[in-house]
């Protein structure tokens, strides 16, 4: 532009002067760039900056502990130490790996997997891992706080089960909630990392157990570790529970099913009160309360006789003979049994087909069918009935239902039907199909808990129950709906039967105790017990694609005391246990120490004596209201002898 | 007046050091920084005695010497290497420094040598005087590049555009250089073979920085987080959350005008500005009362490598520019950045106190 070229011009004060506005330029803009930010982006920015340092830390509530009805503690809680790693700004983290490993005795290989498990969540998501560490190793992170500062440690509390897998099978266990868990309704308010009841009480009552969490807002600094706090907000710790579980009970019926497999189940059939529950093989629930080994989950899970499953709610086999108390139900009520004679050669045939039965009973009539358990009398009854009336009232004493229990994964059964045939088999009812159900035999399947409540019902008058394992009256209403309705069943319900029916089976049932019957070795001297055994072919009643292959009969009994509005009815399953008479000998056990205990407080002393001596003076007590209520013995129990 | 401004922002600098160390393993950076301004305020002096025209007869002996020590200090055994740069040359006895700062000084002189010549002869800068005043540059360039280091690099771009722009280019060959340059860095974008995968990555963060938060992203997100926080009056000293939580990267160098930012706000921000601008215009000031061209060209030198960095720096910190690690002047936490501050403004009160003479 400039072709006059001297010294004044190339370094002209308006060359000079130029620079000025470049530099006032440049401040402008850079004035705009901070006015931008700092005046009209800084509410924005602000809550960038708070997101940025505050995290919100949960405040775990101390889950519910679990008490038995008389207050004795059965879960409780402990304090544990948790480690966790931090990932974020880890450059050097794989360096550490063998430190780490050394301290917390966790193999190198494992921590990798559980980082390559991570891999893709968020960084500032640490990472579990060991939970539950020993103090030694707690005293390694503390040492190593500089050379290690992606180590964190958290305090939590931890379930503590009774040993051994005692009442496992009722209690449950918790563990981390899965992701399946999550996408289903009913855990709509849970998150991601929330500890929650996998089964049994733990899981049925875990709203009320788990208590409502709290919050910290915690000020950390860019690597995760916390620096300050905010401010909190507390946790409402979990409600504790009391059982209807009777500790001393549940010991003598853990005892007597000690090293065997089945189920024990011990109900009040005034209230449905579960007074013990067990199932074998059973699981130590502490394992999974910290993080499960693969040994032992594999141990668990391949061991064909199911220790996870609750026998006492979802072992569903043929109930064998213990469903002649319901036969006999529908024959006297059918008025079809009353003078009903049979004789008993071995056997019958009928519909072509021969029925056996072990032994020769001779001449047997409604008042020594029962204790004789004669197959013959039962398939002639059958027969006389015919299947619609037995399912009709098979399932008015809820068989092929829930009963409704408050417990997770409770399992139907079948009251074998001619509709039920025609849905599940596809298939006609053959009148042959009902001479087997007569002797609980063929399609027949029961639990234990399904057996107990429909036998002592008959007992009680005719009164059904909803057995529960939780004490009333220390839930909210709306969470007992909230239970009833998520443990559907038949509930609570009346049957009909007359007085003297009533007596008619009751005492058939104390003679199955008697020299005549076929517990007779189970017999307790001076305790008015009644029951009945079932020896059931696992052949016909097996599943299929069990590992089991065993065909030695299913032992079954259901007994309880008295023999009329009885205090406790005990359902006892012993898988392959040969004899009905087998298991007959460790209910009288549980019953036995229900007796000695109810004995041992002052004016029980004759509750529970032989025989009632005084047949047709009490009224079948139907309605519970009029139950004797803590067994104080002040309660008019109907009927009393001595 | 203009030392009054300096010492003004060498306060704010130790202060906001202190501040943004306070939490850290740094602590105590702030000494070292007071220590550095020490030192730099008597090298500023003693260089003021030694008349600039000496320092001119020197320069392209210091010319020479500084491209050796920039190839030194590529050798390894010699050069030092930190956060996967070699930049450093150890003194031993644990005092290292850094050449490329100190060539930036050197730079100057030369190329106020070199225009001085060209002004003398009075004629219009030909292609062969732009190619040599550039070739001048782009070897120092080239050794810091190699180190690598793009921030250092490009501040002798200034010197060069501030020679060539008082020693006479024409504004038609300004125009055919910079379509030159255009068309290079279309080609070199182009191929994408001239840009580190971390210095690539640096651009697509200042060009989205929400695109990876945790990652490349962090630093410029992070830096935009504590400025506009900051709000119009800050947090305080102490209390800006993204400085003492470590959020904000290096907040005692690089990052340092962030950190200010965020503690003392939108009002705080603008005092460092006026500051700056008032030292800049001051030394423009000073090249219009230099006593001769070489006078006049050394000062522009110094004052286009002062507001070019000031101008990447704080623009990086709101945004504007990508991330580089160009220091802050007067601000920034580090020894060779804050001597070779001083000792350029001790070649300026050099030119200035000799204003009267001739």
């Amino acid at each position: 532009m400039d072709t006059g070229i001297g010294r004044e011009e190339k370094l002209s004060a308006a060359k000079l002067h130029m620079t000025q506005y470049v530099v006032a330029a440049v401040m402008l803009v850079l004035g705009i760039g901070l006015w931008r930010l700092q005046v009209l982006g800084s509410d924005n920015y602000k809550v960038l900056a708070e997101q940025n340092r505050v995290r919100k830390v949960p405040v775990l509530a101390p889950r519910g502990k679990i008490f038995d009805r008389e207050g004795r503690i059965i879960v409780d809680n402990y304090p544990s130490v948790s480690c966790y790693l931090l990932r974020d700004q880890q450059q050097k983290l794989e360096a550490d790996l063998p430190l780490i490993s050394g301290g917390l005795h966790i193999p190198v290989d494992q921590i990798e997997a559980d980082l390559k498990r991570f891999q893709y969540a968020p960084k500032y998501q640490s990472i579990p891992l060991k939970q539950d560490i020993t103090p030694d190793e707690q005293a390694f992170i503390e040492a190593h706080r500089n050379e290690l500062p992606e180590l964190e440690t958290l305090d939590e509390q931890r379930r503590l089960y009774p040993r051994d897998g005692f009442a496992a099978h009722m209690i449950g266990y918790v563990g981390e909630i899965s992701e399946n868990d999550l996408n289903e309704e009913k855990y709509a308010a849970y998150s991601p990392g929330d500890v929650v009841g996998k089964s049994g009480v733990e899981e049925a009552y875990d709203s009320v157990l788990r208590g409502v969490d709290g919050s910290r807002d915690v000020i950390v600094n860019s690597h995760g570790k916390e620096v300050g706090t905010l401010g909190q907000e507390m946790a409402t710790p979990g409600k504790d529970l009391r059982l209807t579980l009777d500790l001393d009970l549940q010991m003598a019926a853990e005892k007597a099913l000690e090293g065997k497999i089945g189920a024990i189940v011990a109900m009040d059939p005034h209230t449905g009160e579960i007074l013990a529950m067990v199932s074998r093989p059973t699981y130590d629930p502490n394992e999974f309360a910290v993080r499960l080994t693969k040994a032992y989950w594999k141990s668990i899970n391949e061991d064909p006789n199911h220790p996870m499953m609750n026998k006492a709610l979802q072992a569903q086999l043929a109930p064998g003979s213990t469903f002649k108390v319901i036969m006999t139900l529908a024959g006297l009520q059918e008025n079809v049994a009353q003078d009903m004679h049979v004789v008993c050669n071995g056997g019958a045939t009928f519909y072509g087909h021969f029925f056996g039965c072990d032994k020769h009973h001779g001449s047997v009539d409604i008042h020594n069918a029962l204790p004789y358990s004669c197959d013959t009398f039962y398939y002639t009854l059958a027969a006389k009935l015919g299947i619609d009336k037995i399912a009709a009232y098979g399932h008015s004493v809820g068989m092929g239902m829930k009963t409704g229990i408050d417990l997770p994964d409770e399992q139907v059964g079948v009251m074998p039907s001619e509709p039920w045939k025609l849905k599940t088999l596809h298939d006609k009812w053959y009148a042959g199909d009902t001479i087997s159900v007569g002797i609980g035999q063929g399609f027949d399947e029961a639990t234990p808990i399904q057996l107990a409540r429909a036998l002592s019902g008959i007992a009680s008058g005719g009164a059904l129950v909803r057995p529960h394992v939780l004490l009333p009256g220390q839930i909210s209403e709306s969470q007992q709906t909230a239970i009833e309705q998520t443990y559907t069943g038949s509930g609570a319900a009346r049957i009909p039967i007359t007085t003297e029916n009533w007596q008619t089976i009751t005492d058939d049932m104390a003679n199955v105790l008697s020299p005549i019957g076929t517990a007779a070795e189970a017999h307790l001297e001076g305790v008015d017990f009644a029951g009945k055994t079932g020896t059931a072919d696992v052949i016909s009643g097996r599943k299929k694609g069990t590992a089991d292959k065993s065909t030695i009969p299913n032992a079954w009994f259901v007994g309880m005391t008295p023999r009329r509005n009885p205090d406790i009815v005990v359902a006892v399953l012993w898988e392959h246990g040969y004899w009905g008479n087998n298991s007959a000998k460790l209910a009288a056990q549980v019953i036995n120490a229900y007796v000695t205990k109810q004995r041992s407080k002052a004016g029980n002393l004759m509750r529970y004596a032989s025989a009632p001596k005084t047949d047709g003076v009490g009224q079948p007590v139907a309605k519970h209201e009029d139950a004797p209520v803590g067994l104080g013995g002040s309660a008019p129990a109907t009927p009393t002898g001595q | 007046m203009l030392l009054g401004f300096v010492l003004v922002l060498s306060v704010f600098s130790v202060l906001e050091i202190r501040s943004a160390t306070a939490m850290t393993k740094f602590h105590g950076f702030q000494q070292k920084q007071m220590l550095f301004l020490g030192l730099g305020i008597v090298a500023m002096f003693a260089i003021s005695m030694v008349d600039y025209h000496r320092l001119l007869d020197i320069a392209n002996w210091a010319y020479g010497f500084s491209v050796i020590s920039l190839v030194a200090v590529l050798i390894p055994h010699i050069g030092q290497k930190v956060l996967g740069a070699r930049r450093w040359i150890n003194l031993g006895g644990g005092a290292h420094f850094q050449p490329s700062e100190w060539v930036k000084l050197v730079l100057i002189l030369a190329m106020a040598r070199y225009m001085w010549g060209k002004v003398a002869e009075g004629k219009e800068l030909s292609w062969s005087d732009i190619g040599k005043a550039s070739a001048l540059v782009v070897v120092p360039v080239a050794l810091v590049l190699k180190q690598p280091d793009l921030g250092t690099a490009l501040t002798y771009l200034p010197v060069l555009i501030a020679g060539l722009f008082l020693g006479g280019m024409r504004w038609r060959q300004a125009a055919w250089v910079l379509l030159g340059l255009a068309m290079l860095g279309g080609l070199g974008l182009a191929t994408g073979k001239h840009l580190k995968p971390y210095q690539q990555k640096r651009i697509d963060a200042f060009l989205n920085p929400d695109s990876d938060p945790k990652g490349s992203g962090y630093q410029i997100r992070q830096s935009l987080i504590a400025v506009g926080s900051g709000g119009i009056w800050g947090k305080g000293t102490n209390k800006g959350t993204q400085t003492q939580g470590d959020f904000l990267p290096i907040p005692y160098t690089d990052f340092i005008f962030a950190a200010f930012c965020e503690e003392h706000g939108f009002v705080g921000a603008v005092v460092v500005l006026l500051l700056y601008f008032l030292i800049l215009v001051r030394l423009i000031q000073n090249a219009q009362t230099a006593a001769d061209p070489p006078g006049t060209l050394i000062v522009m030198g110094v004052m286009a490598v002062t507001l070019f960095q000031i101008a990447i720096n704080i623009g990086m910190c709101v945004g504007l520019m990508p991330v580089t690690g160009i220091p802050l002047p007067l601000m920034s936490y580090g020894g060779s950045s804050i001597i070779f501050t001083f000792l350029a403004l001790g070649i300026v009160m050099n030119v200035r106190m000799r204003r009267f003479v001739n």
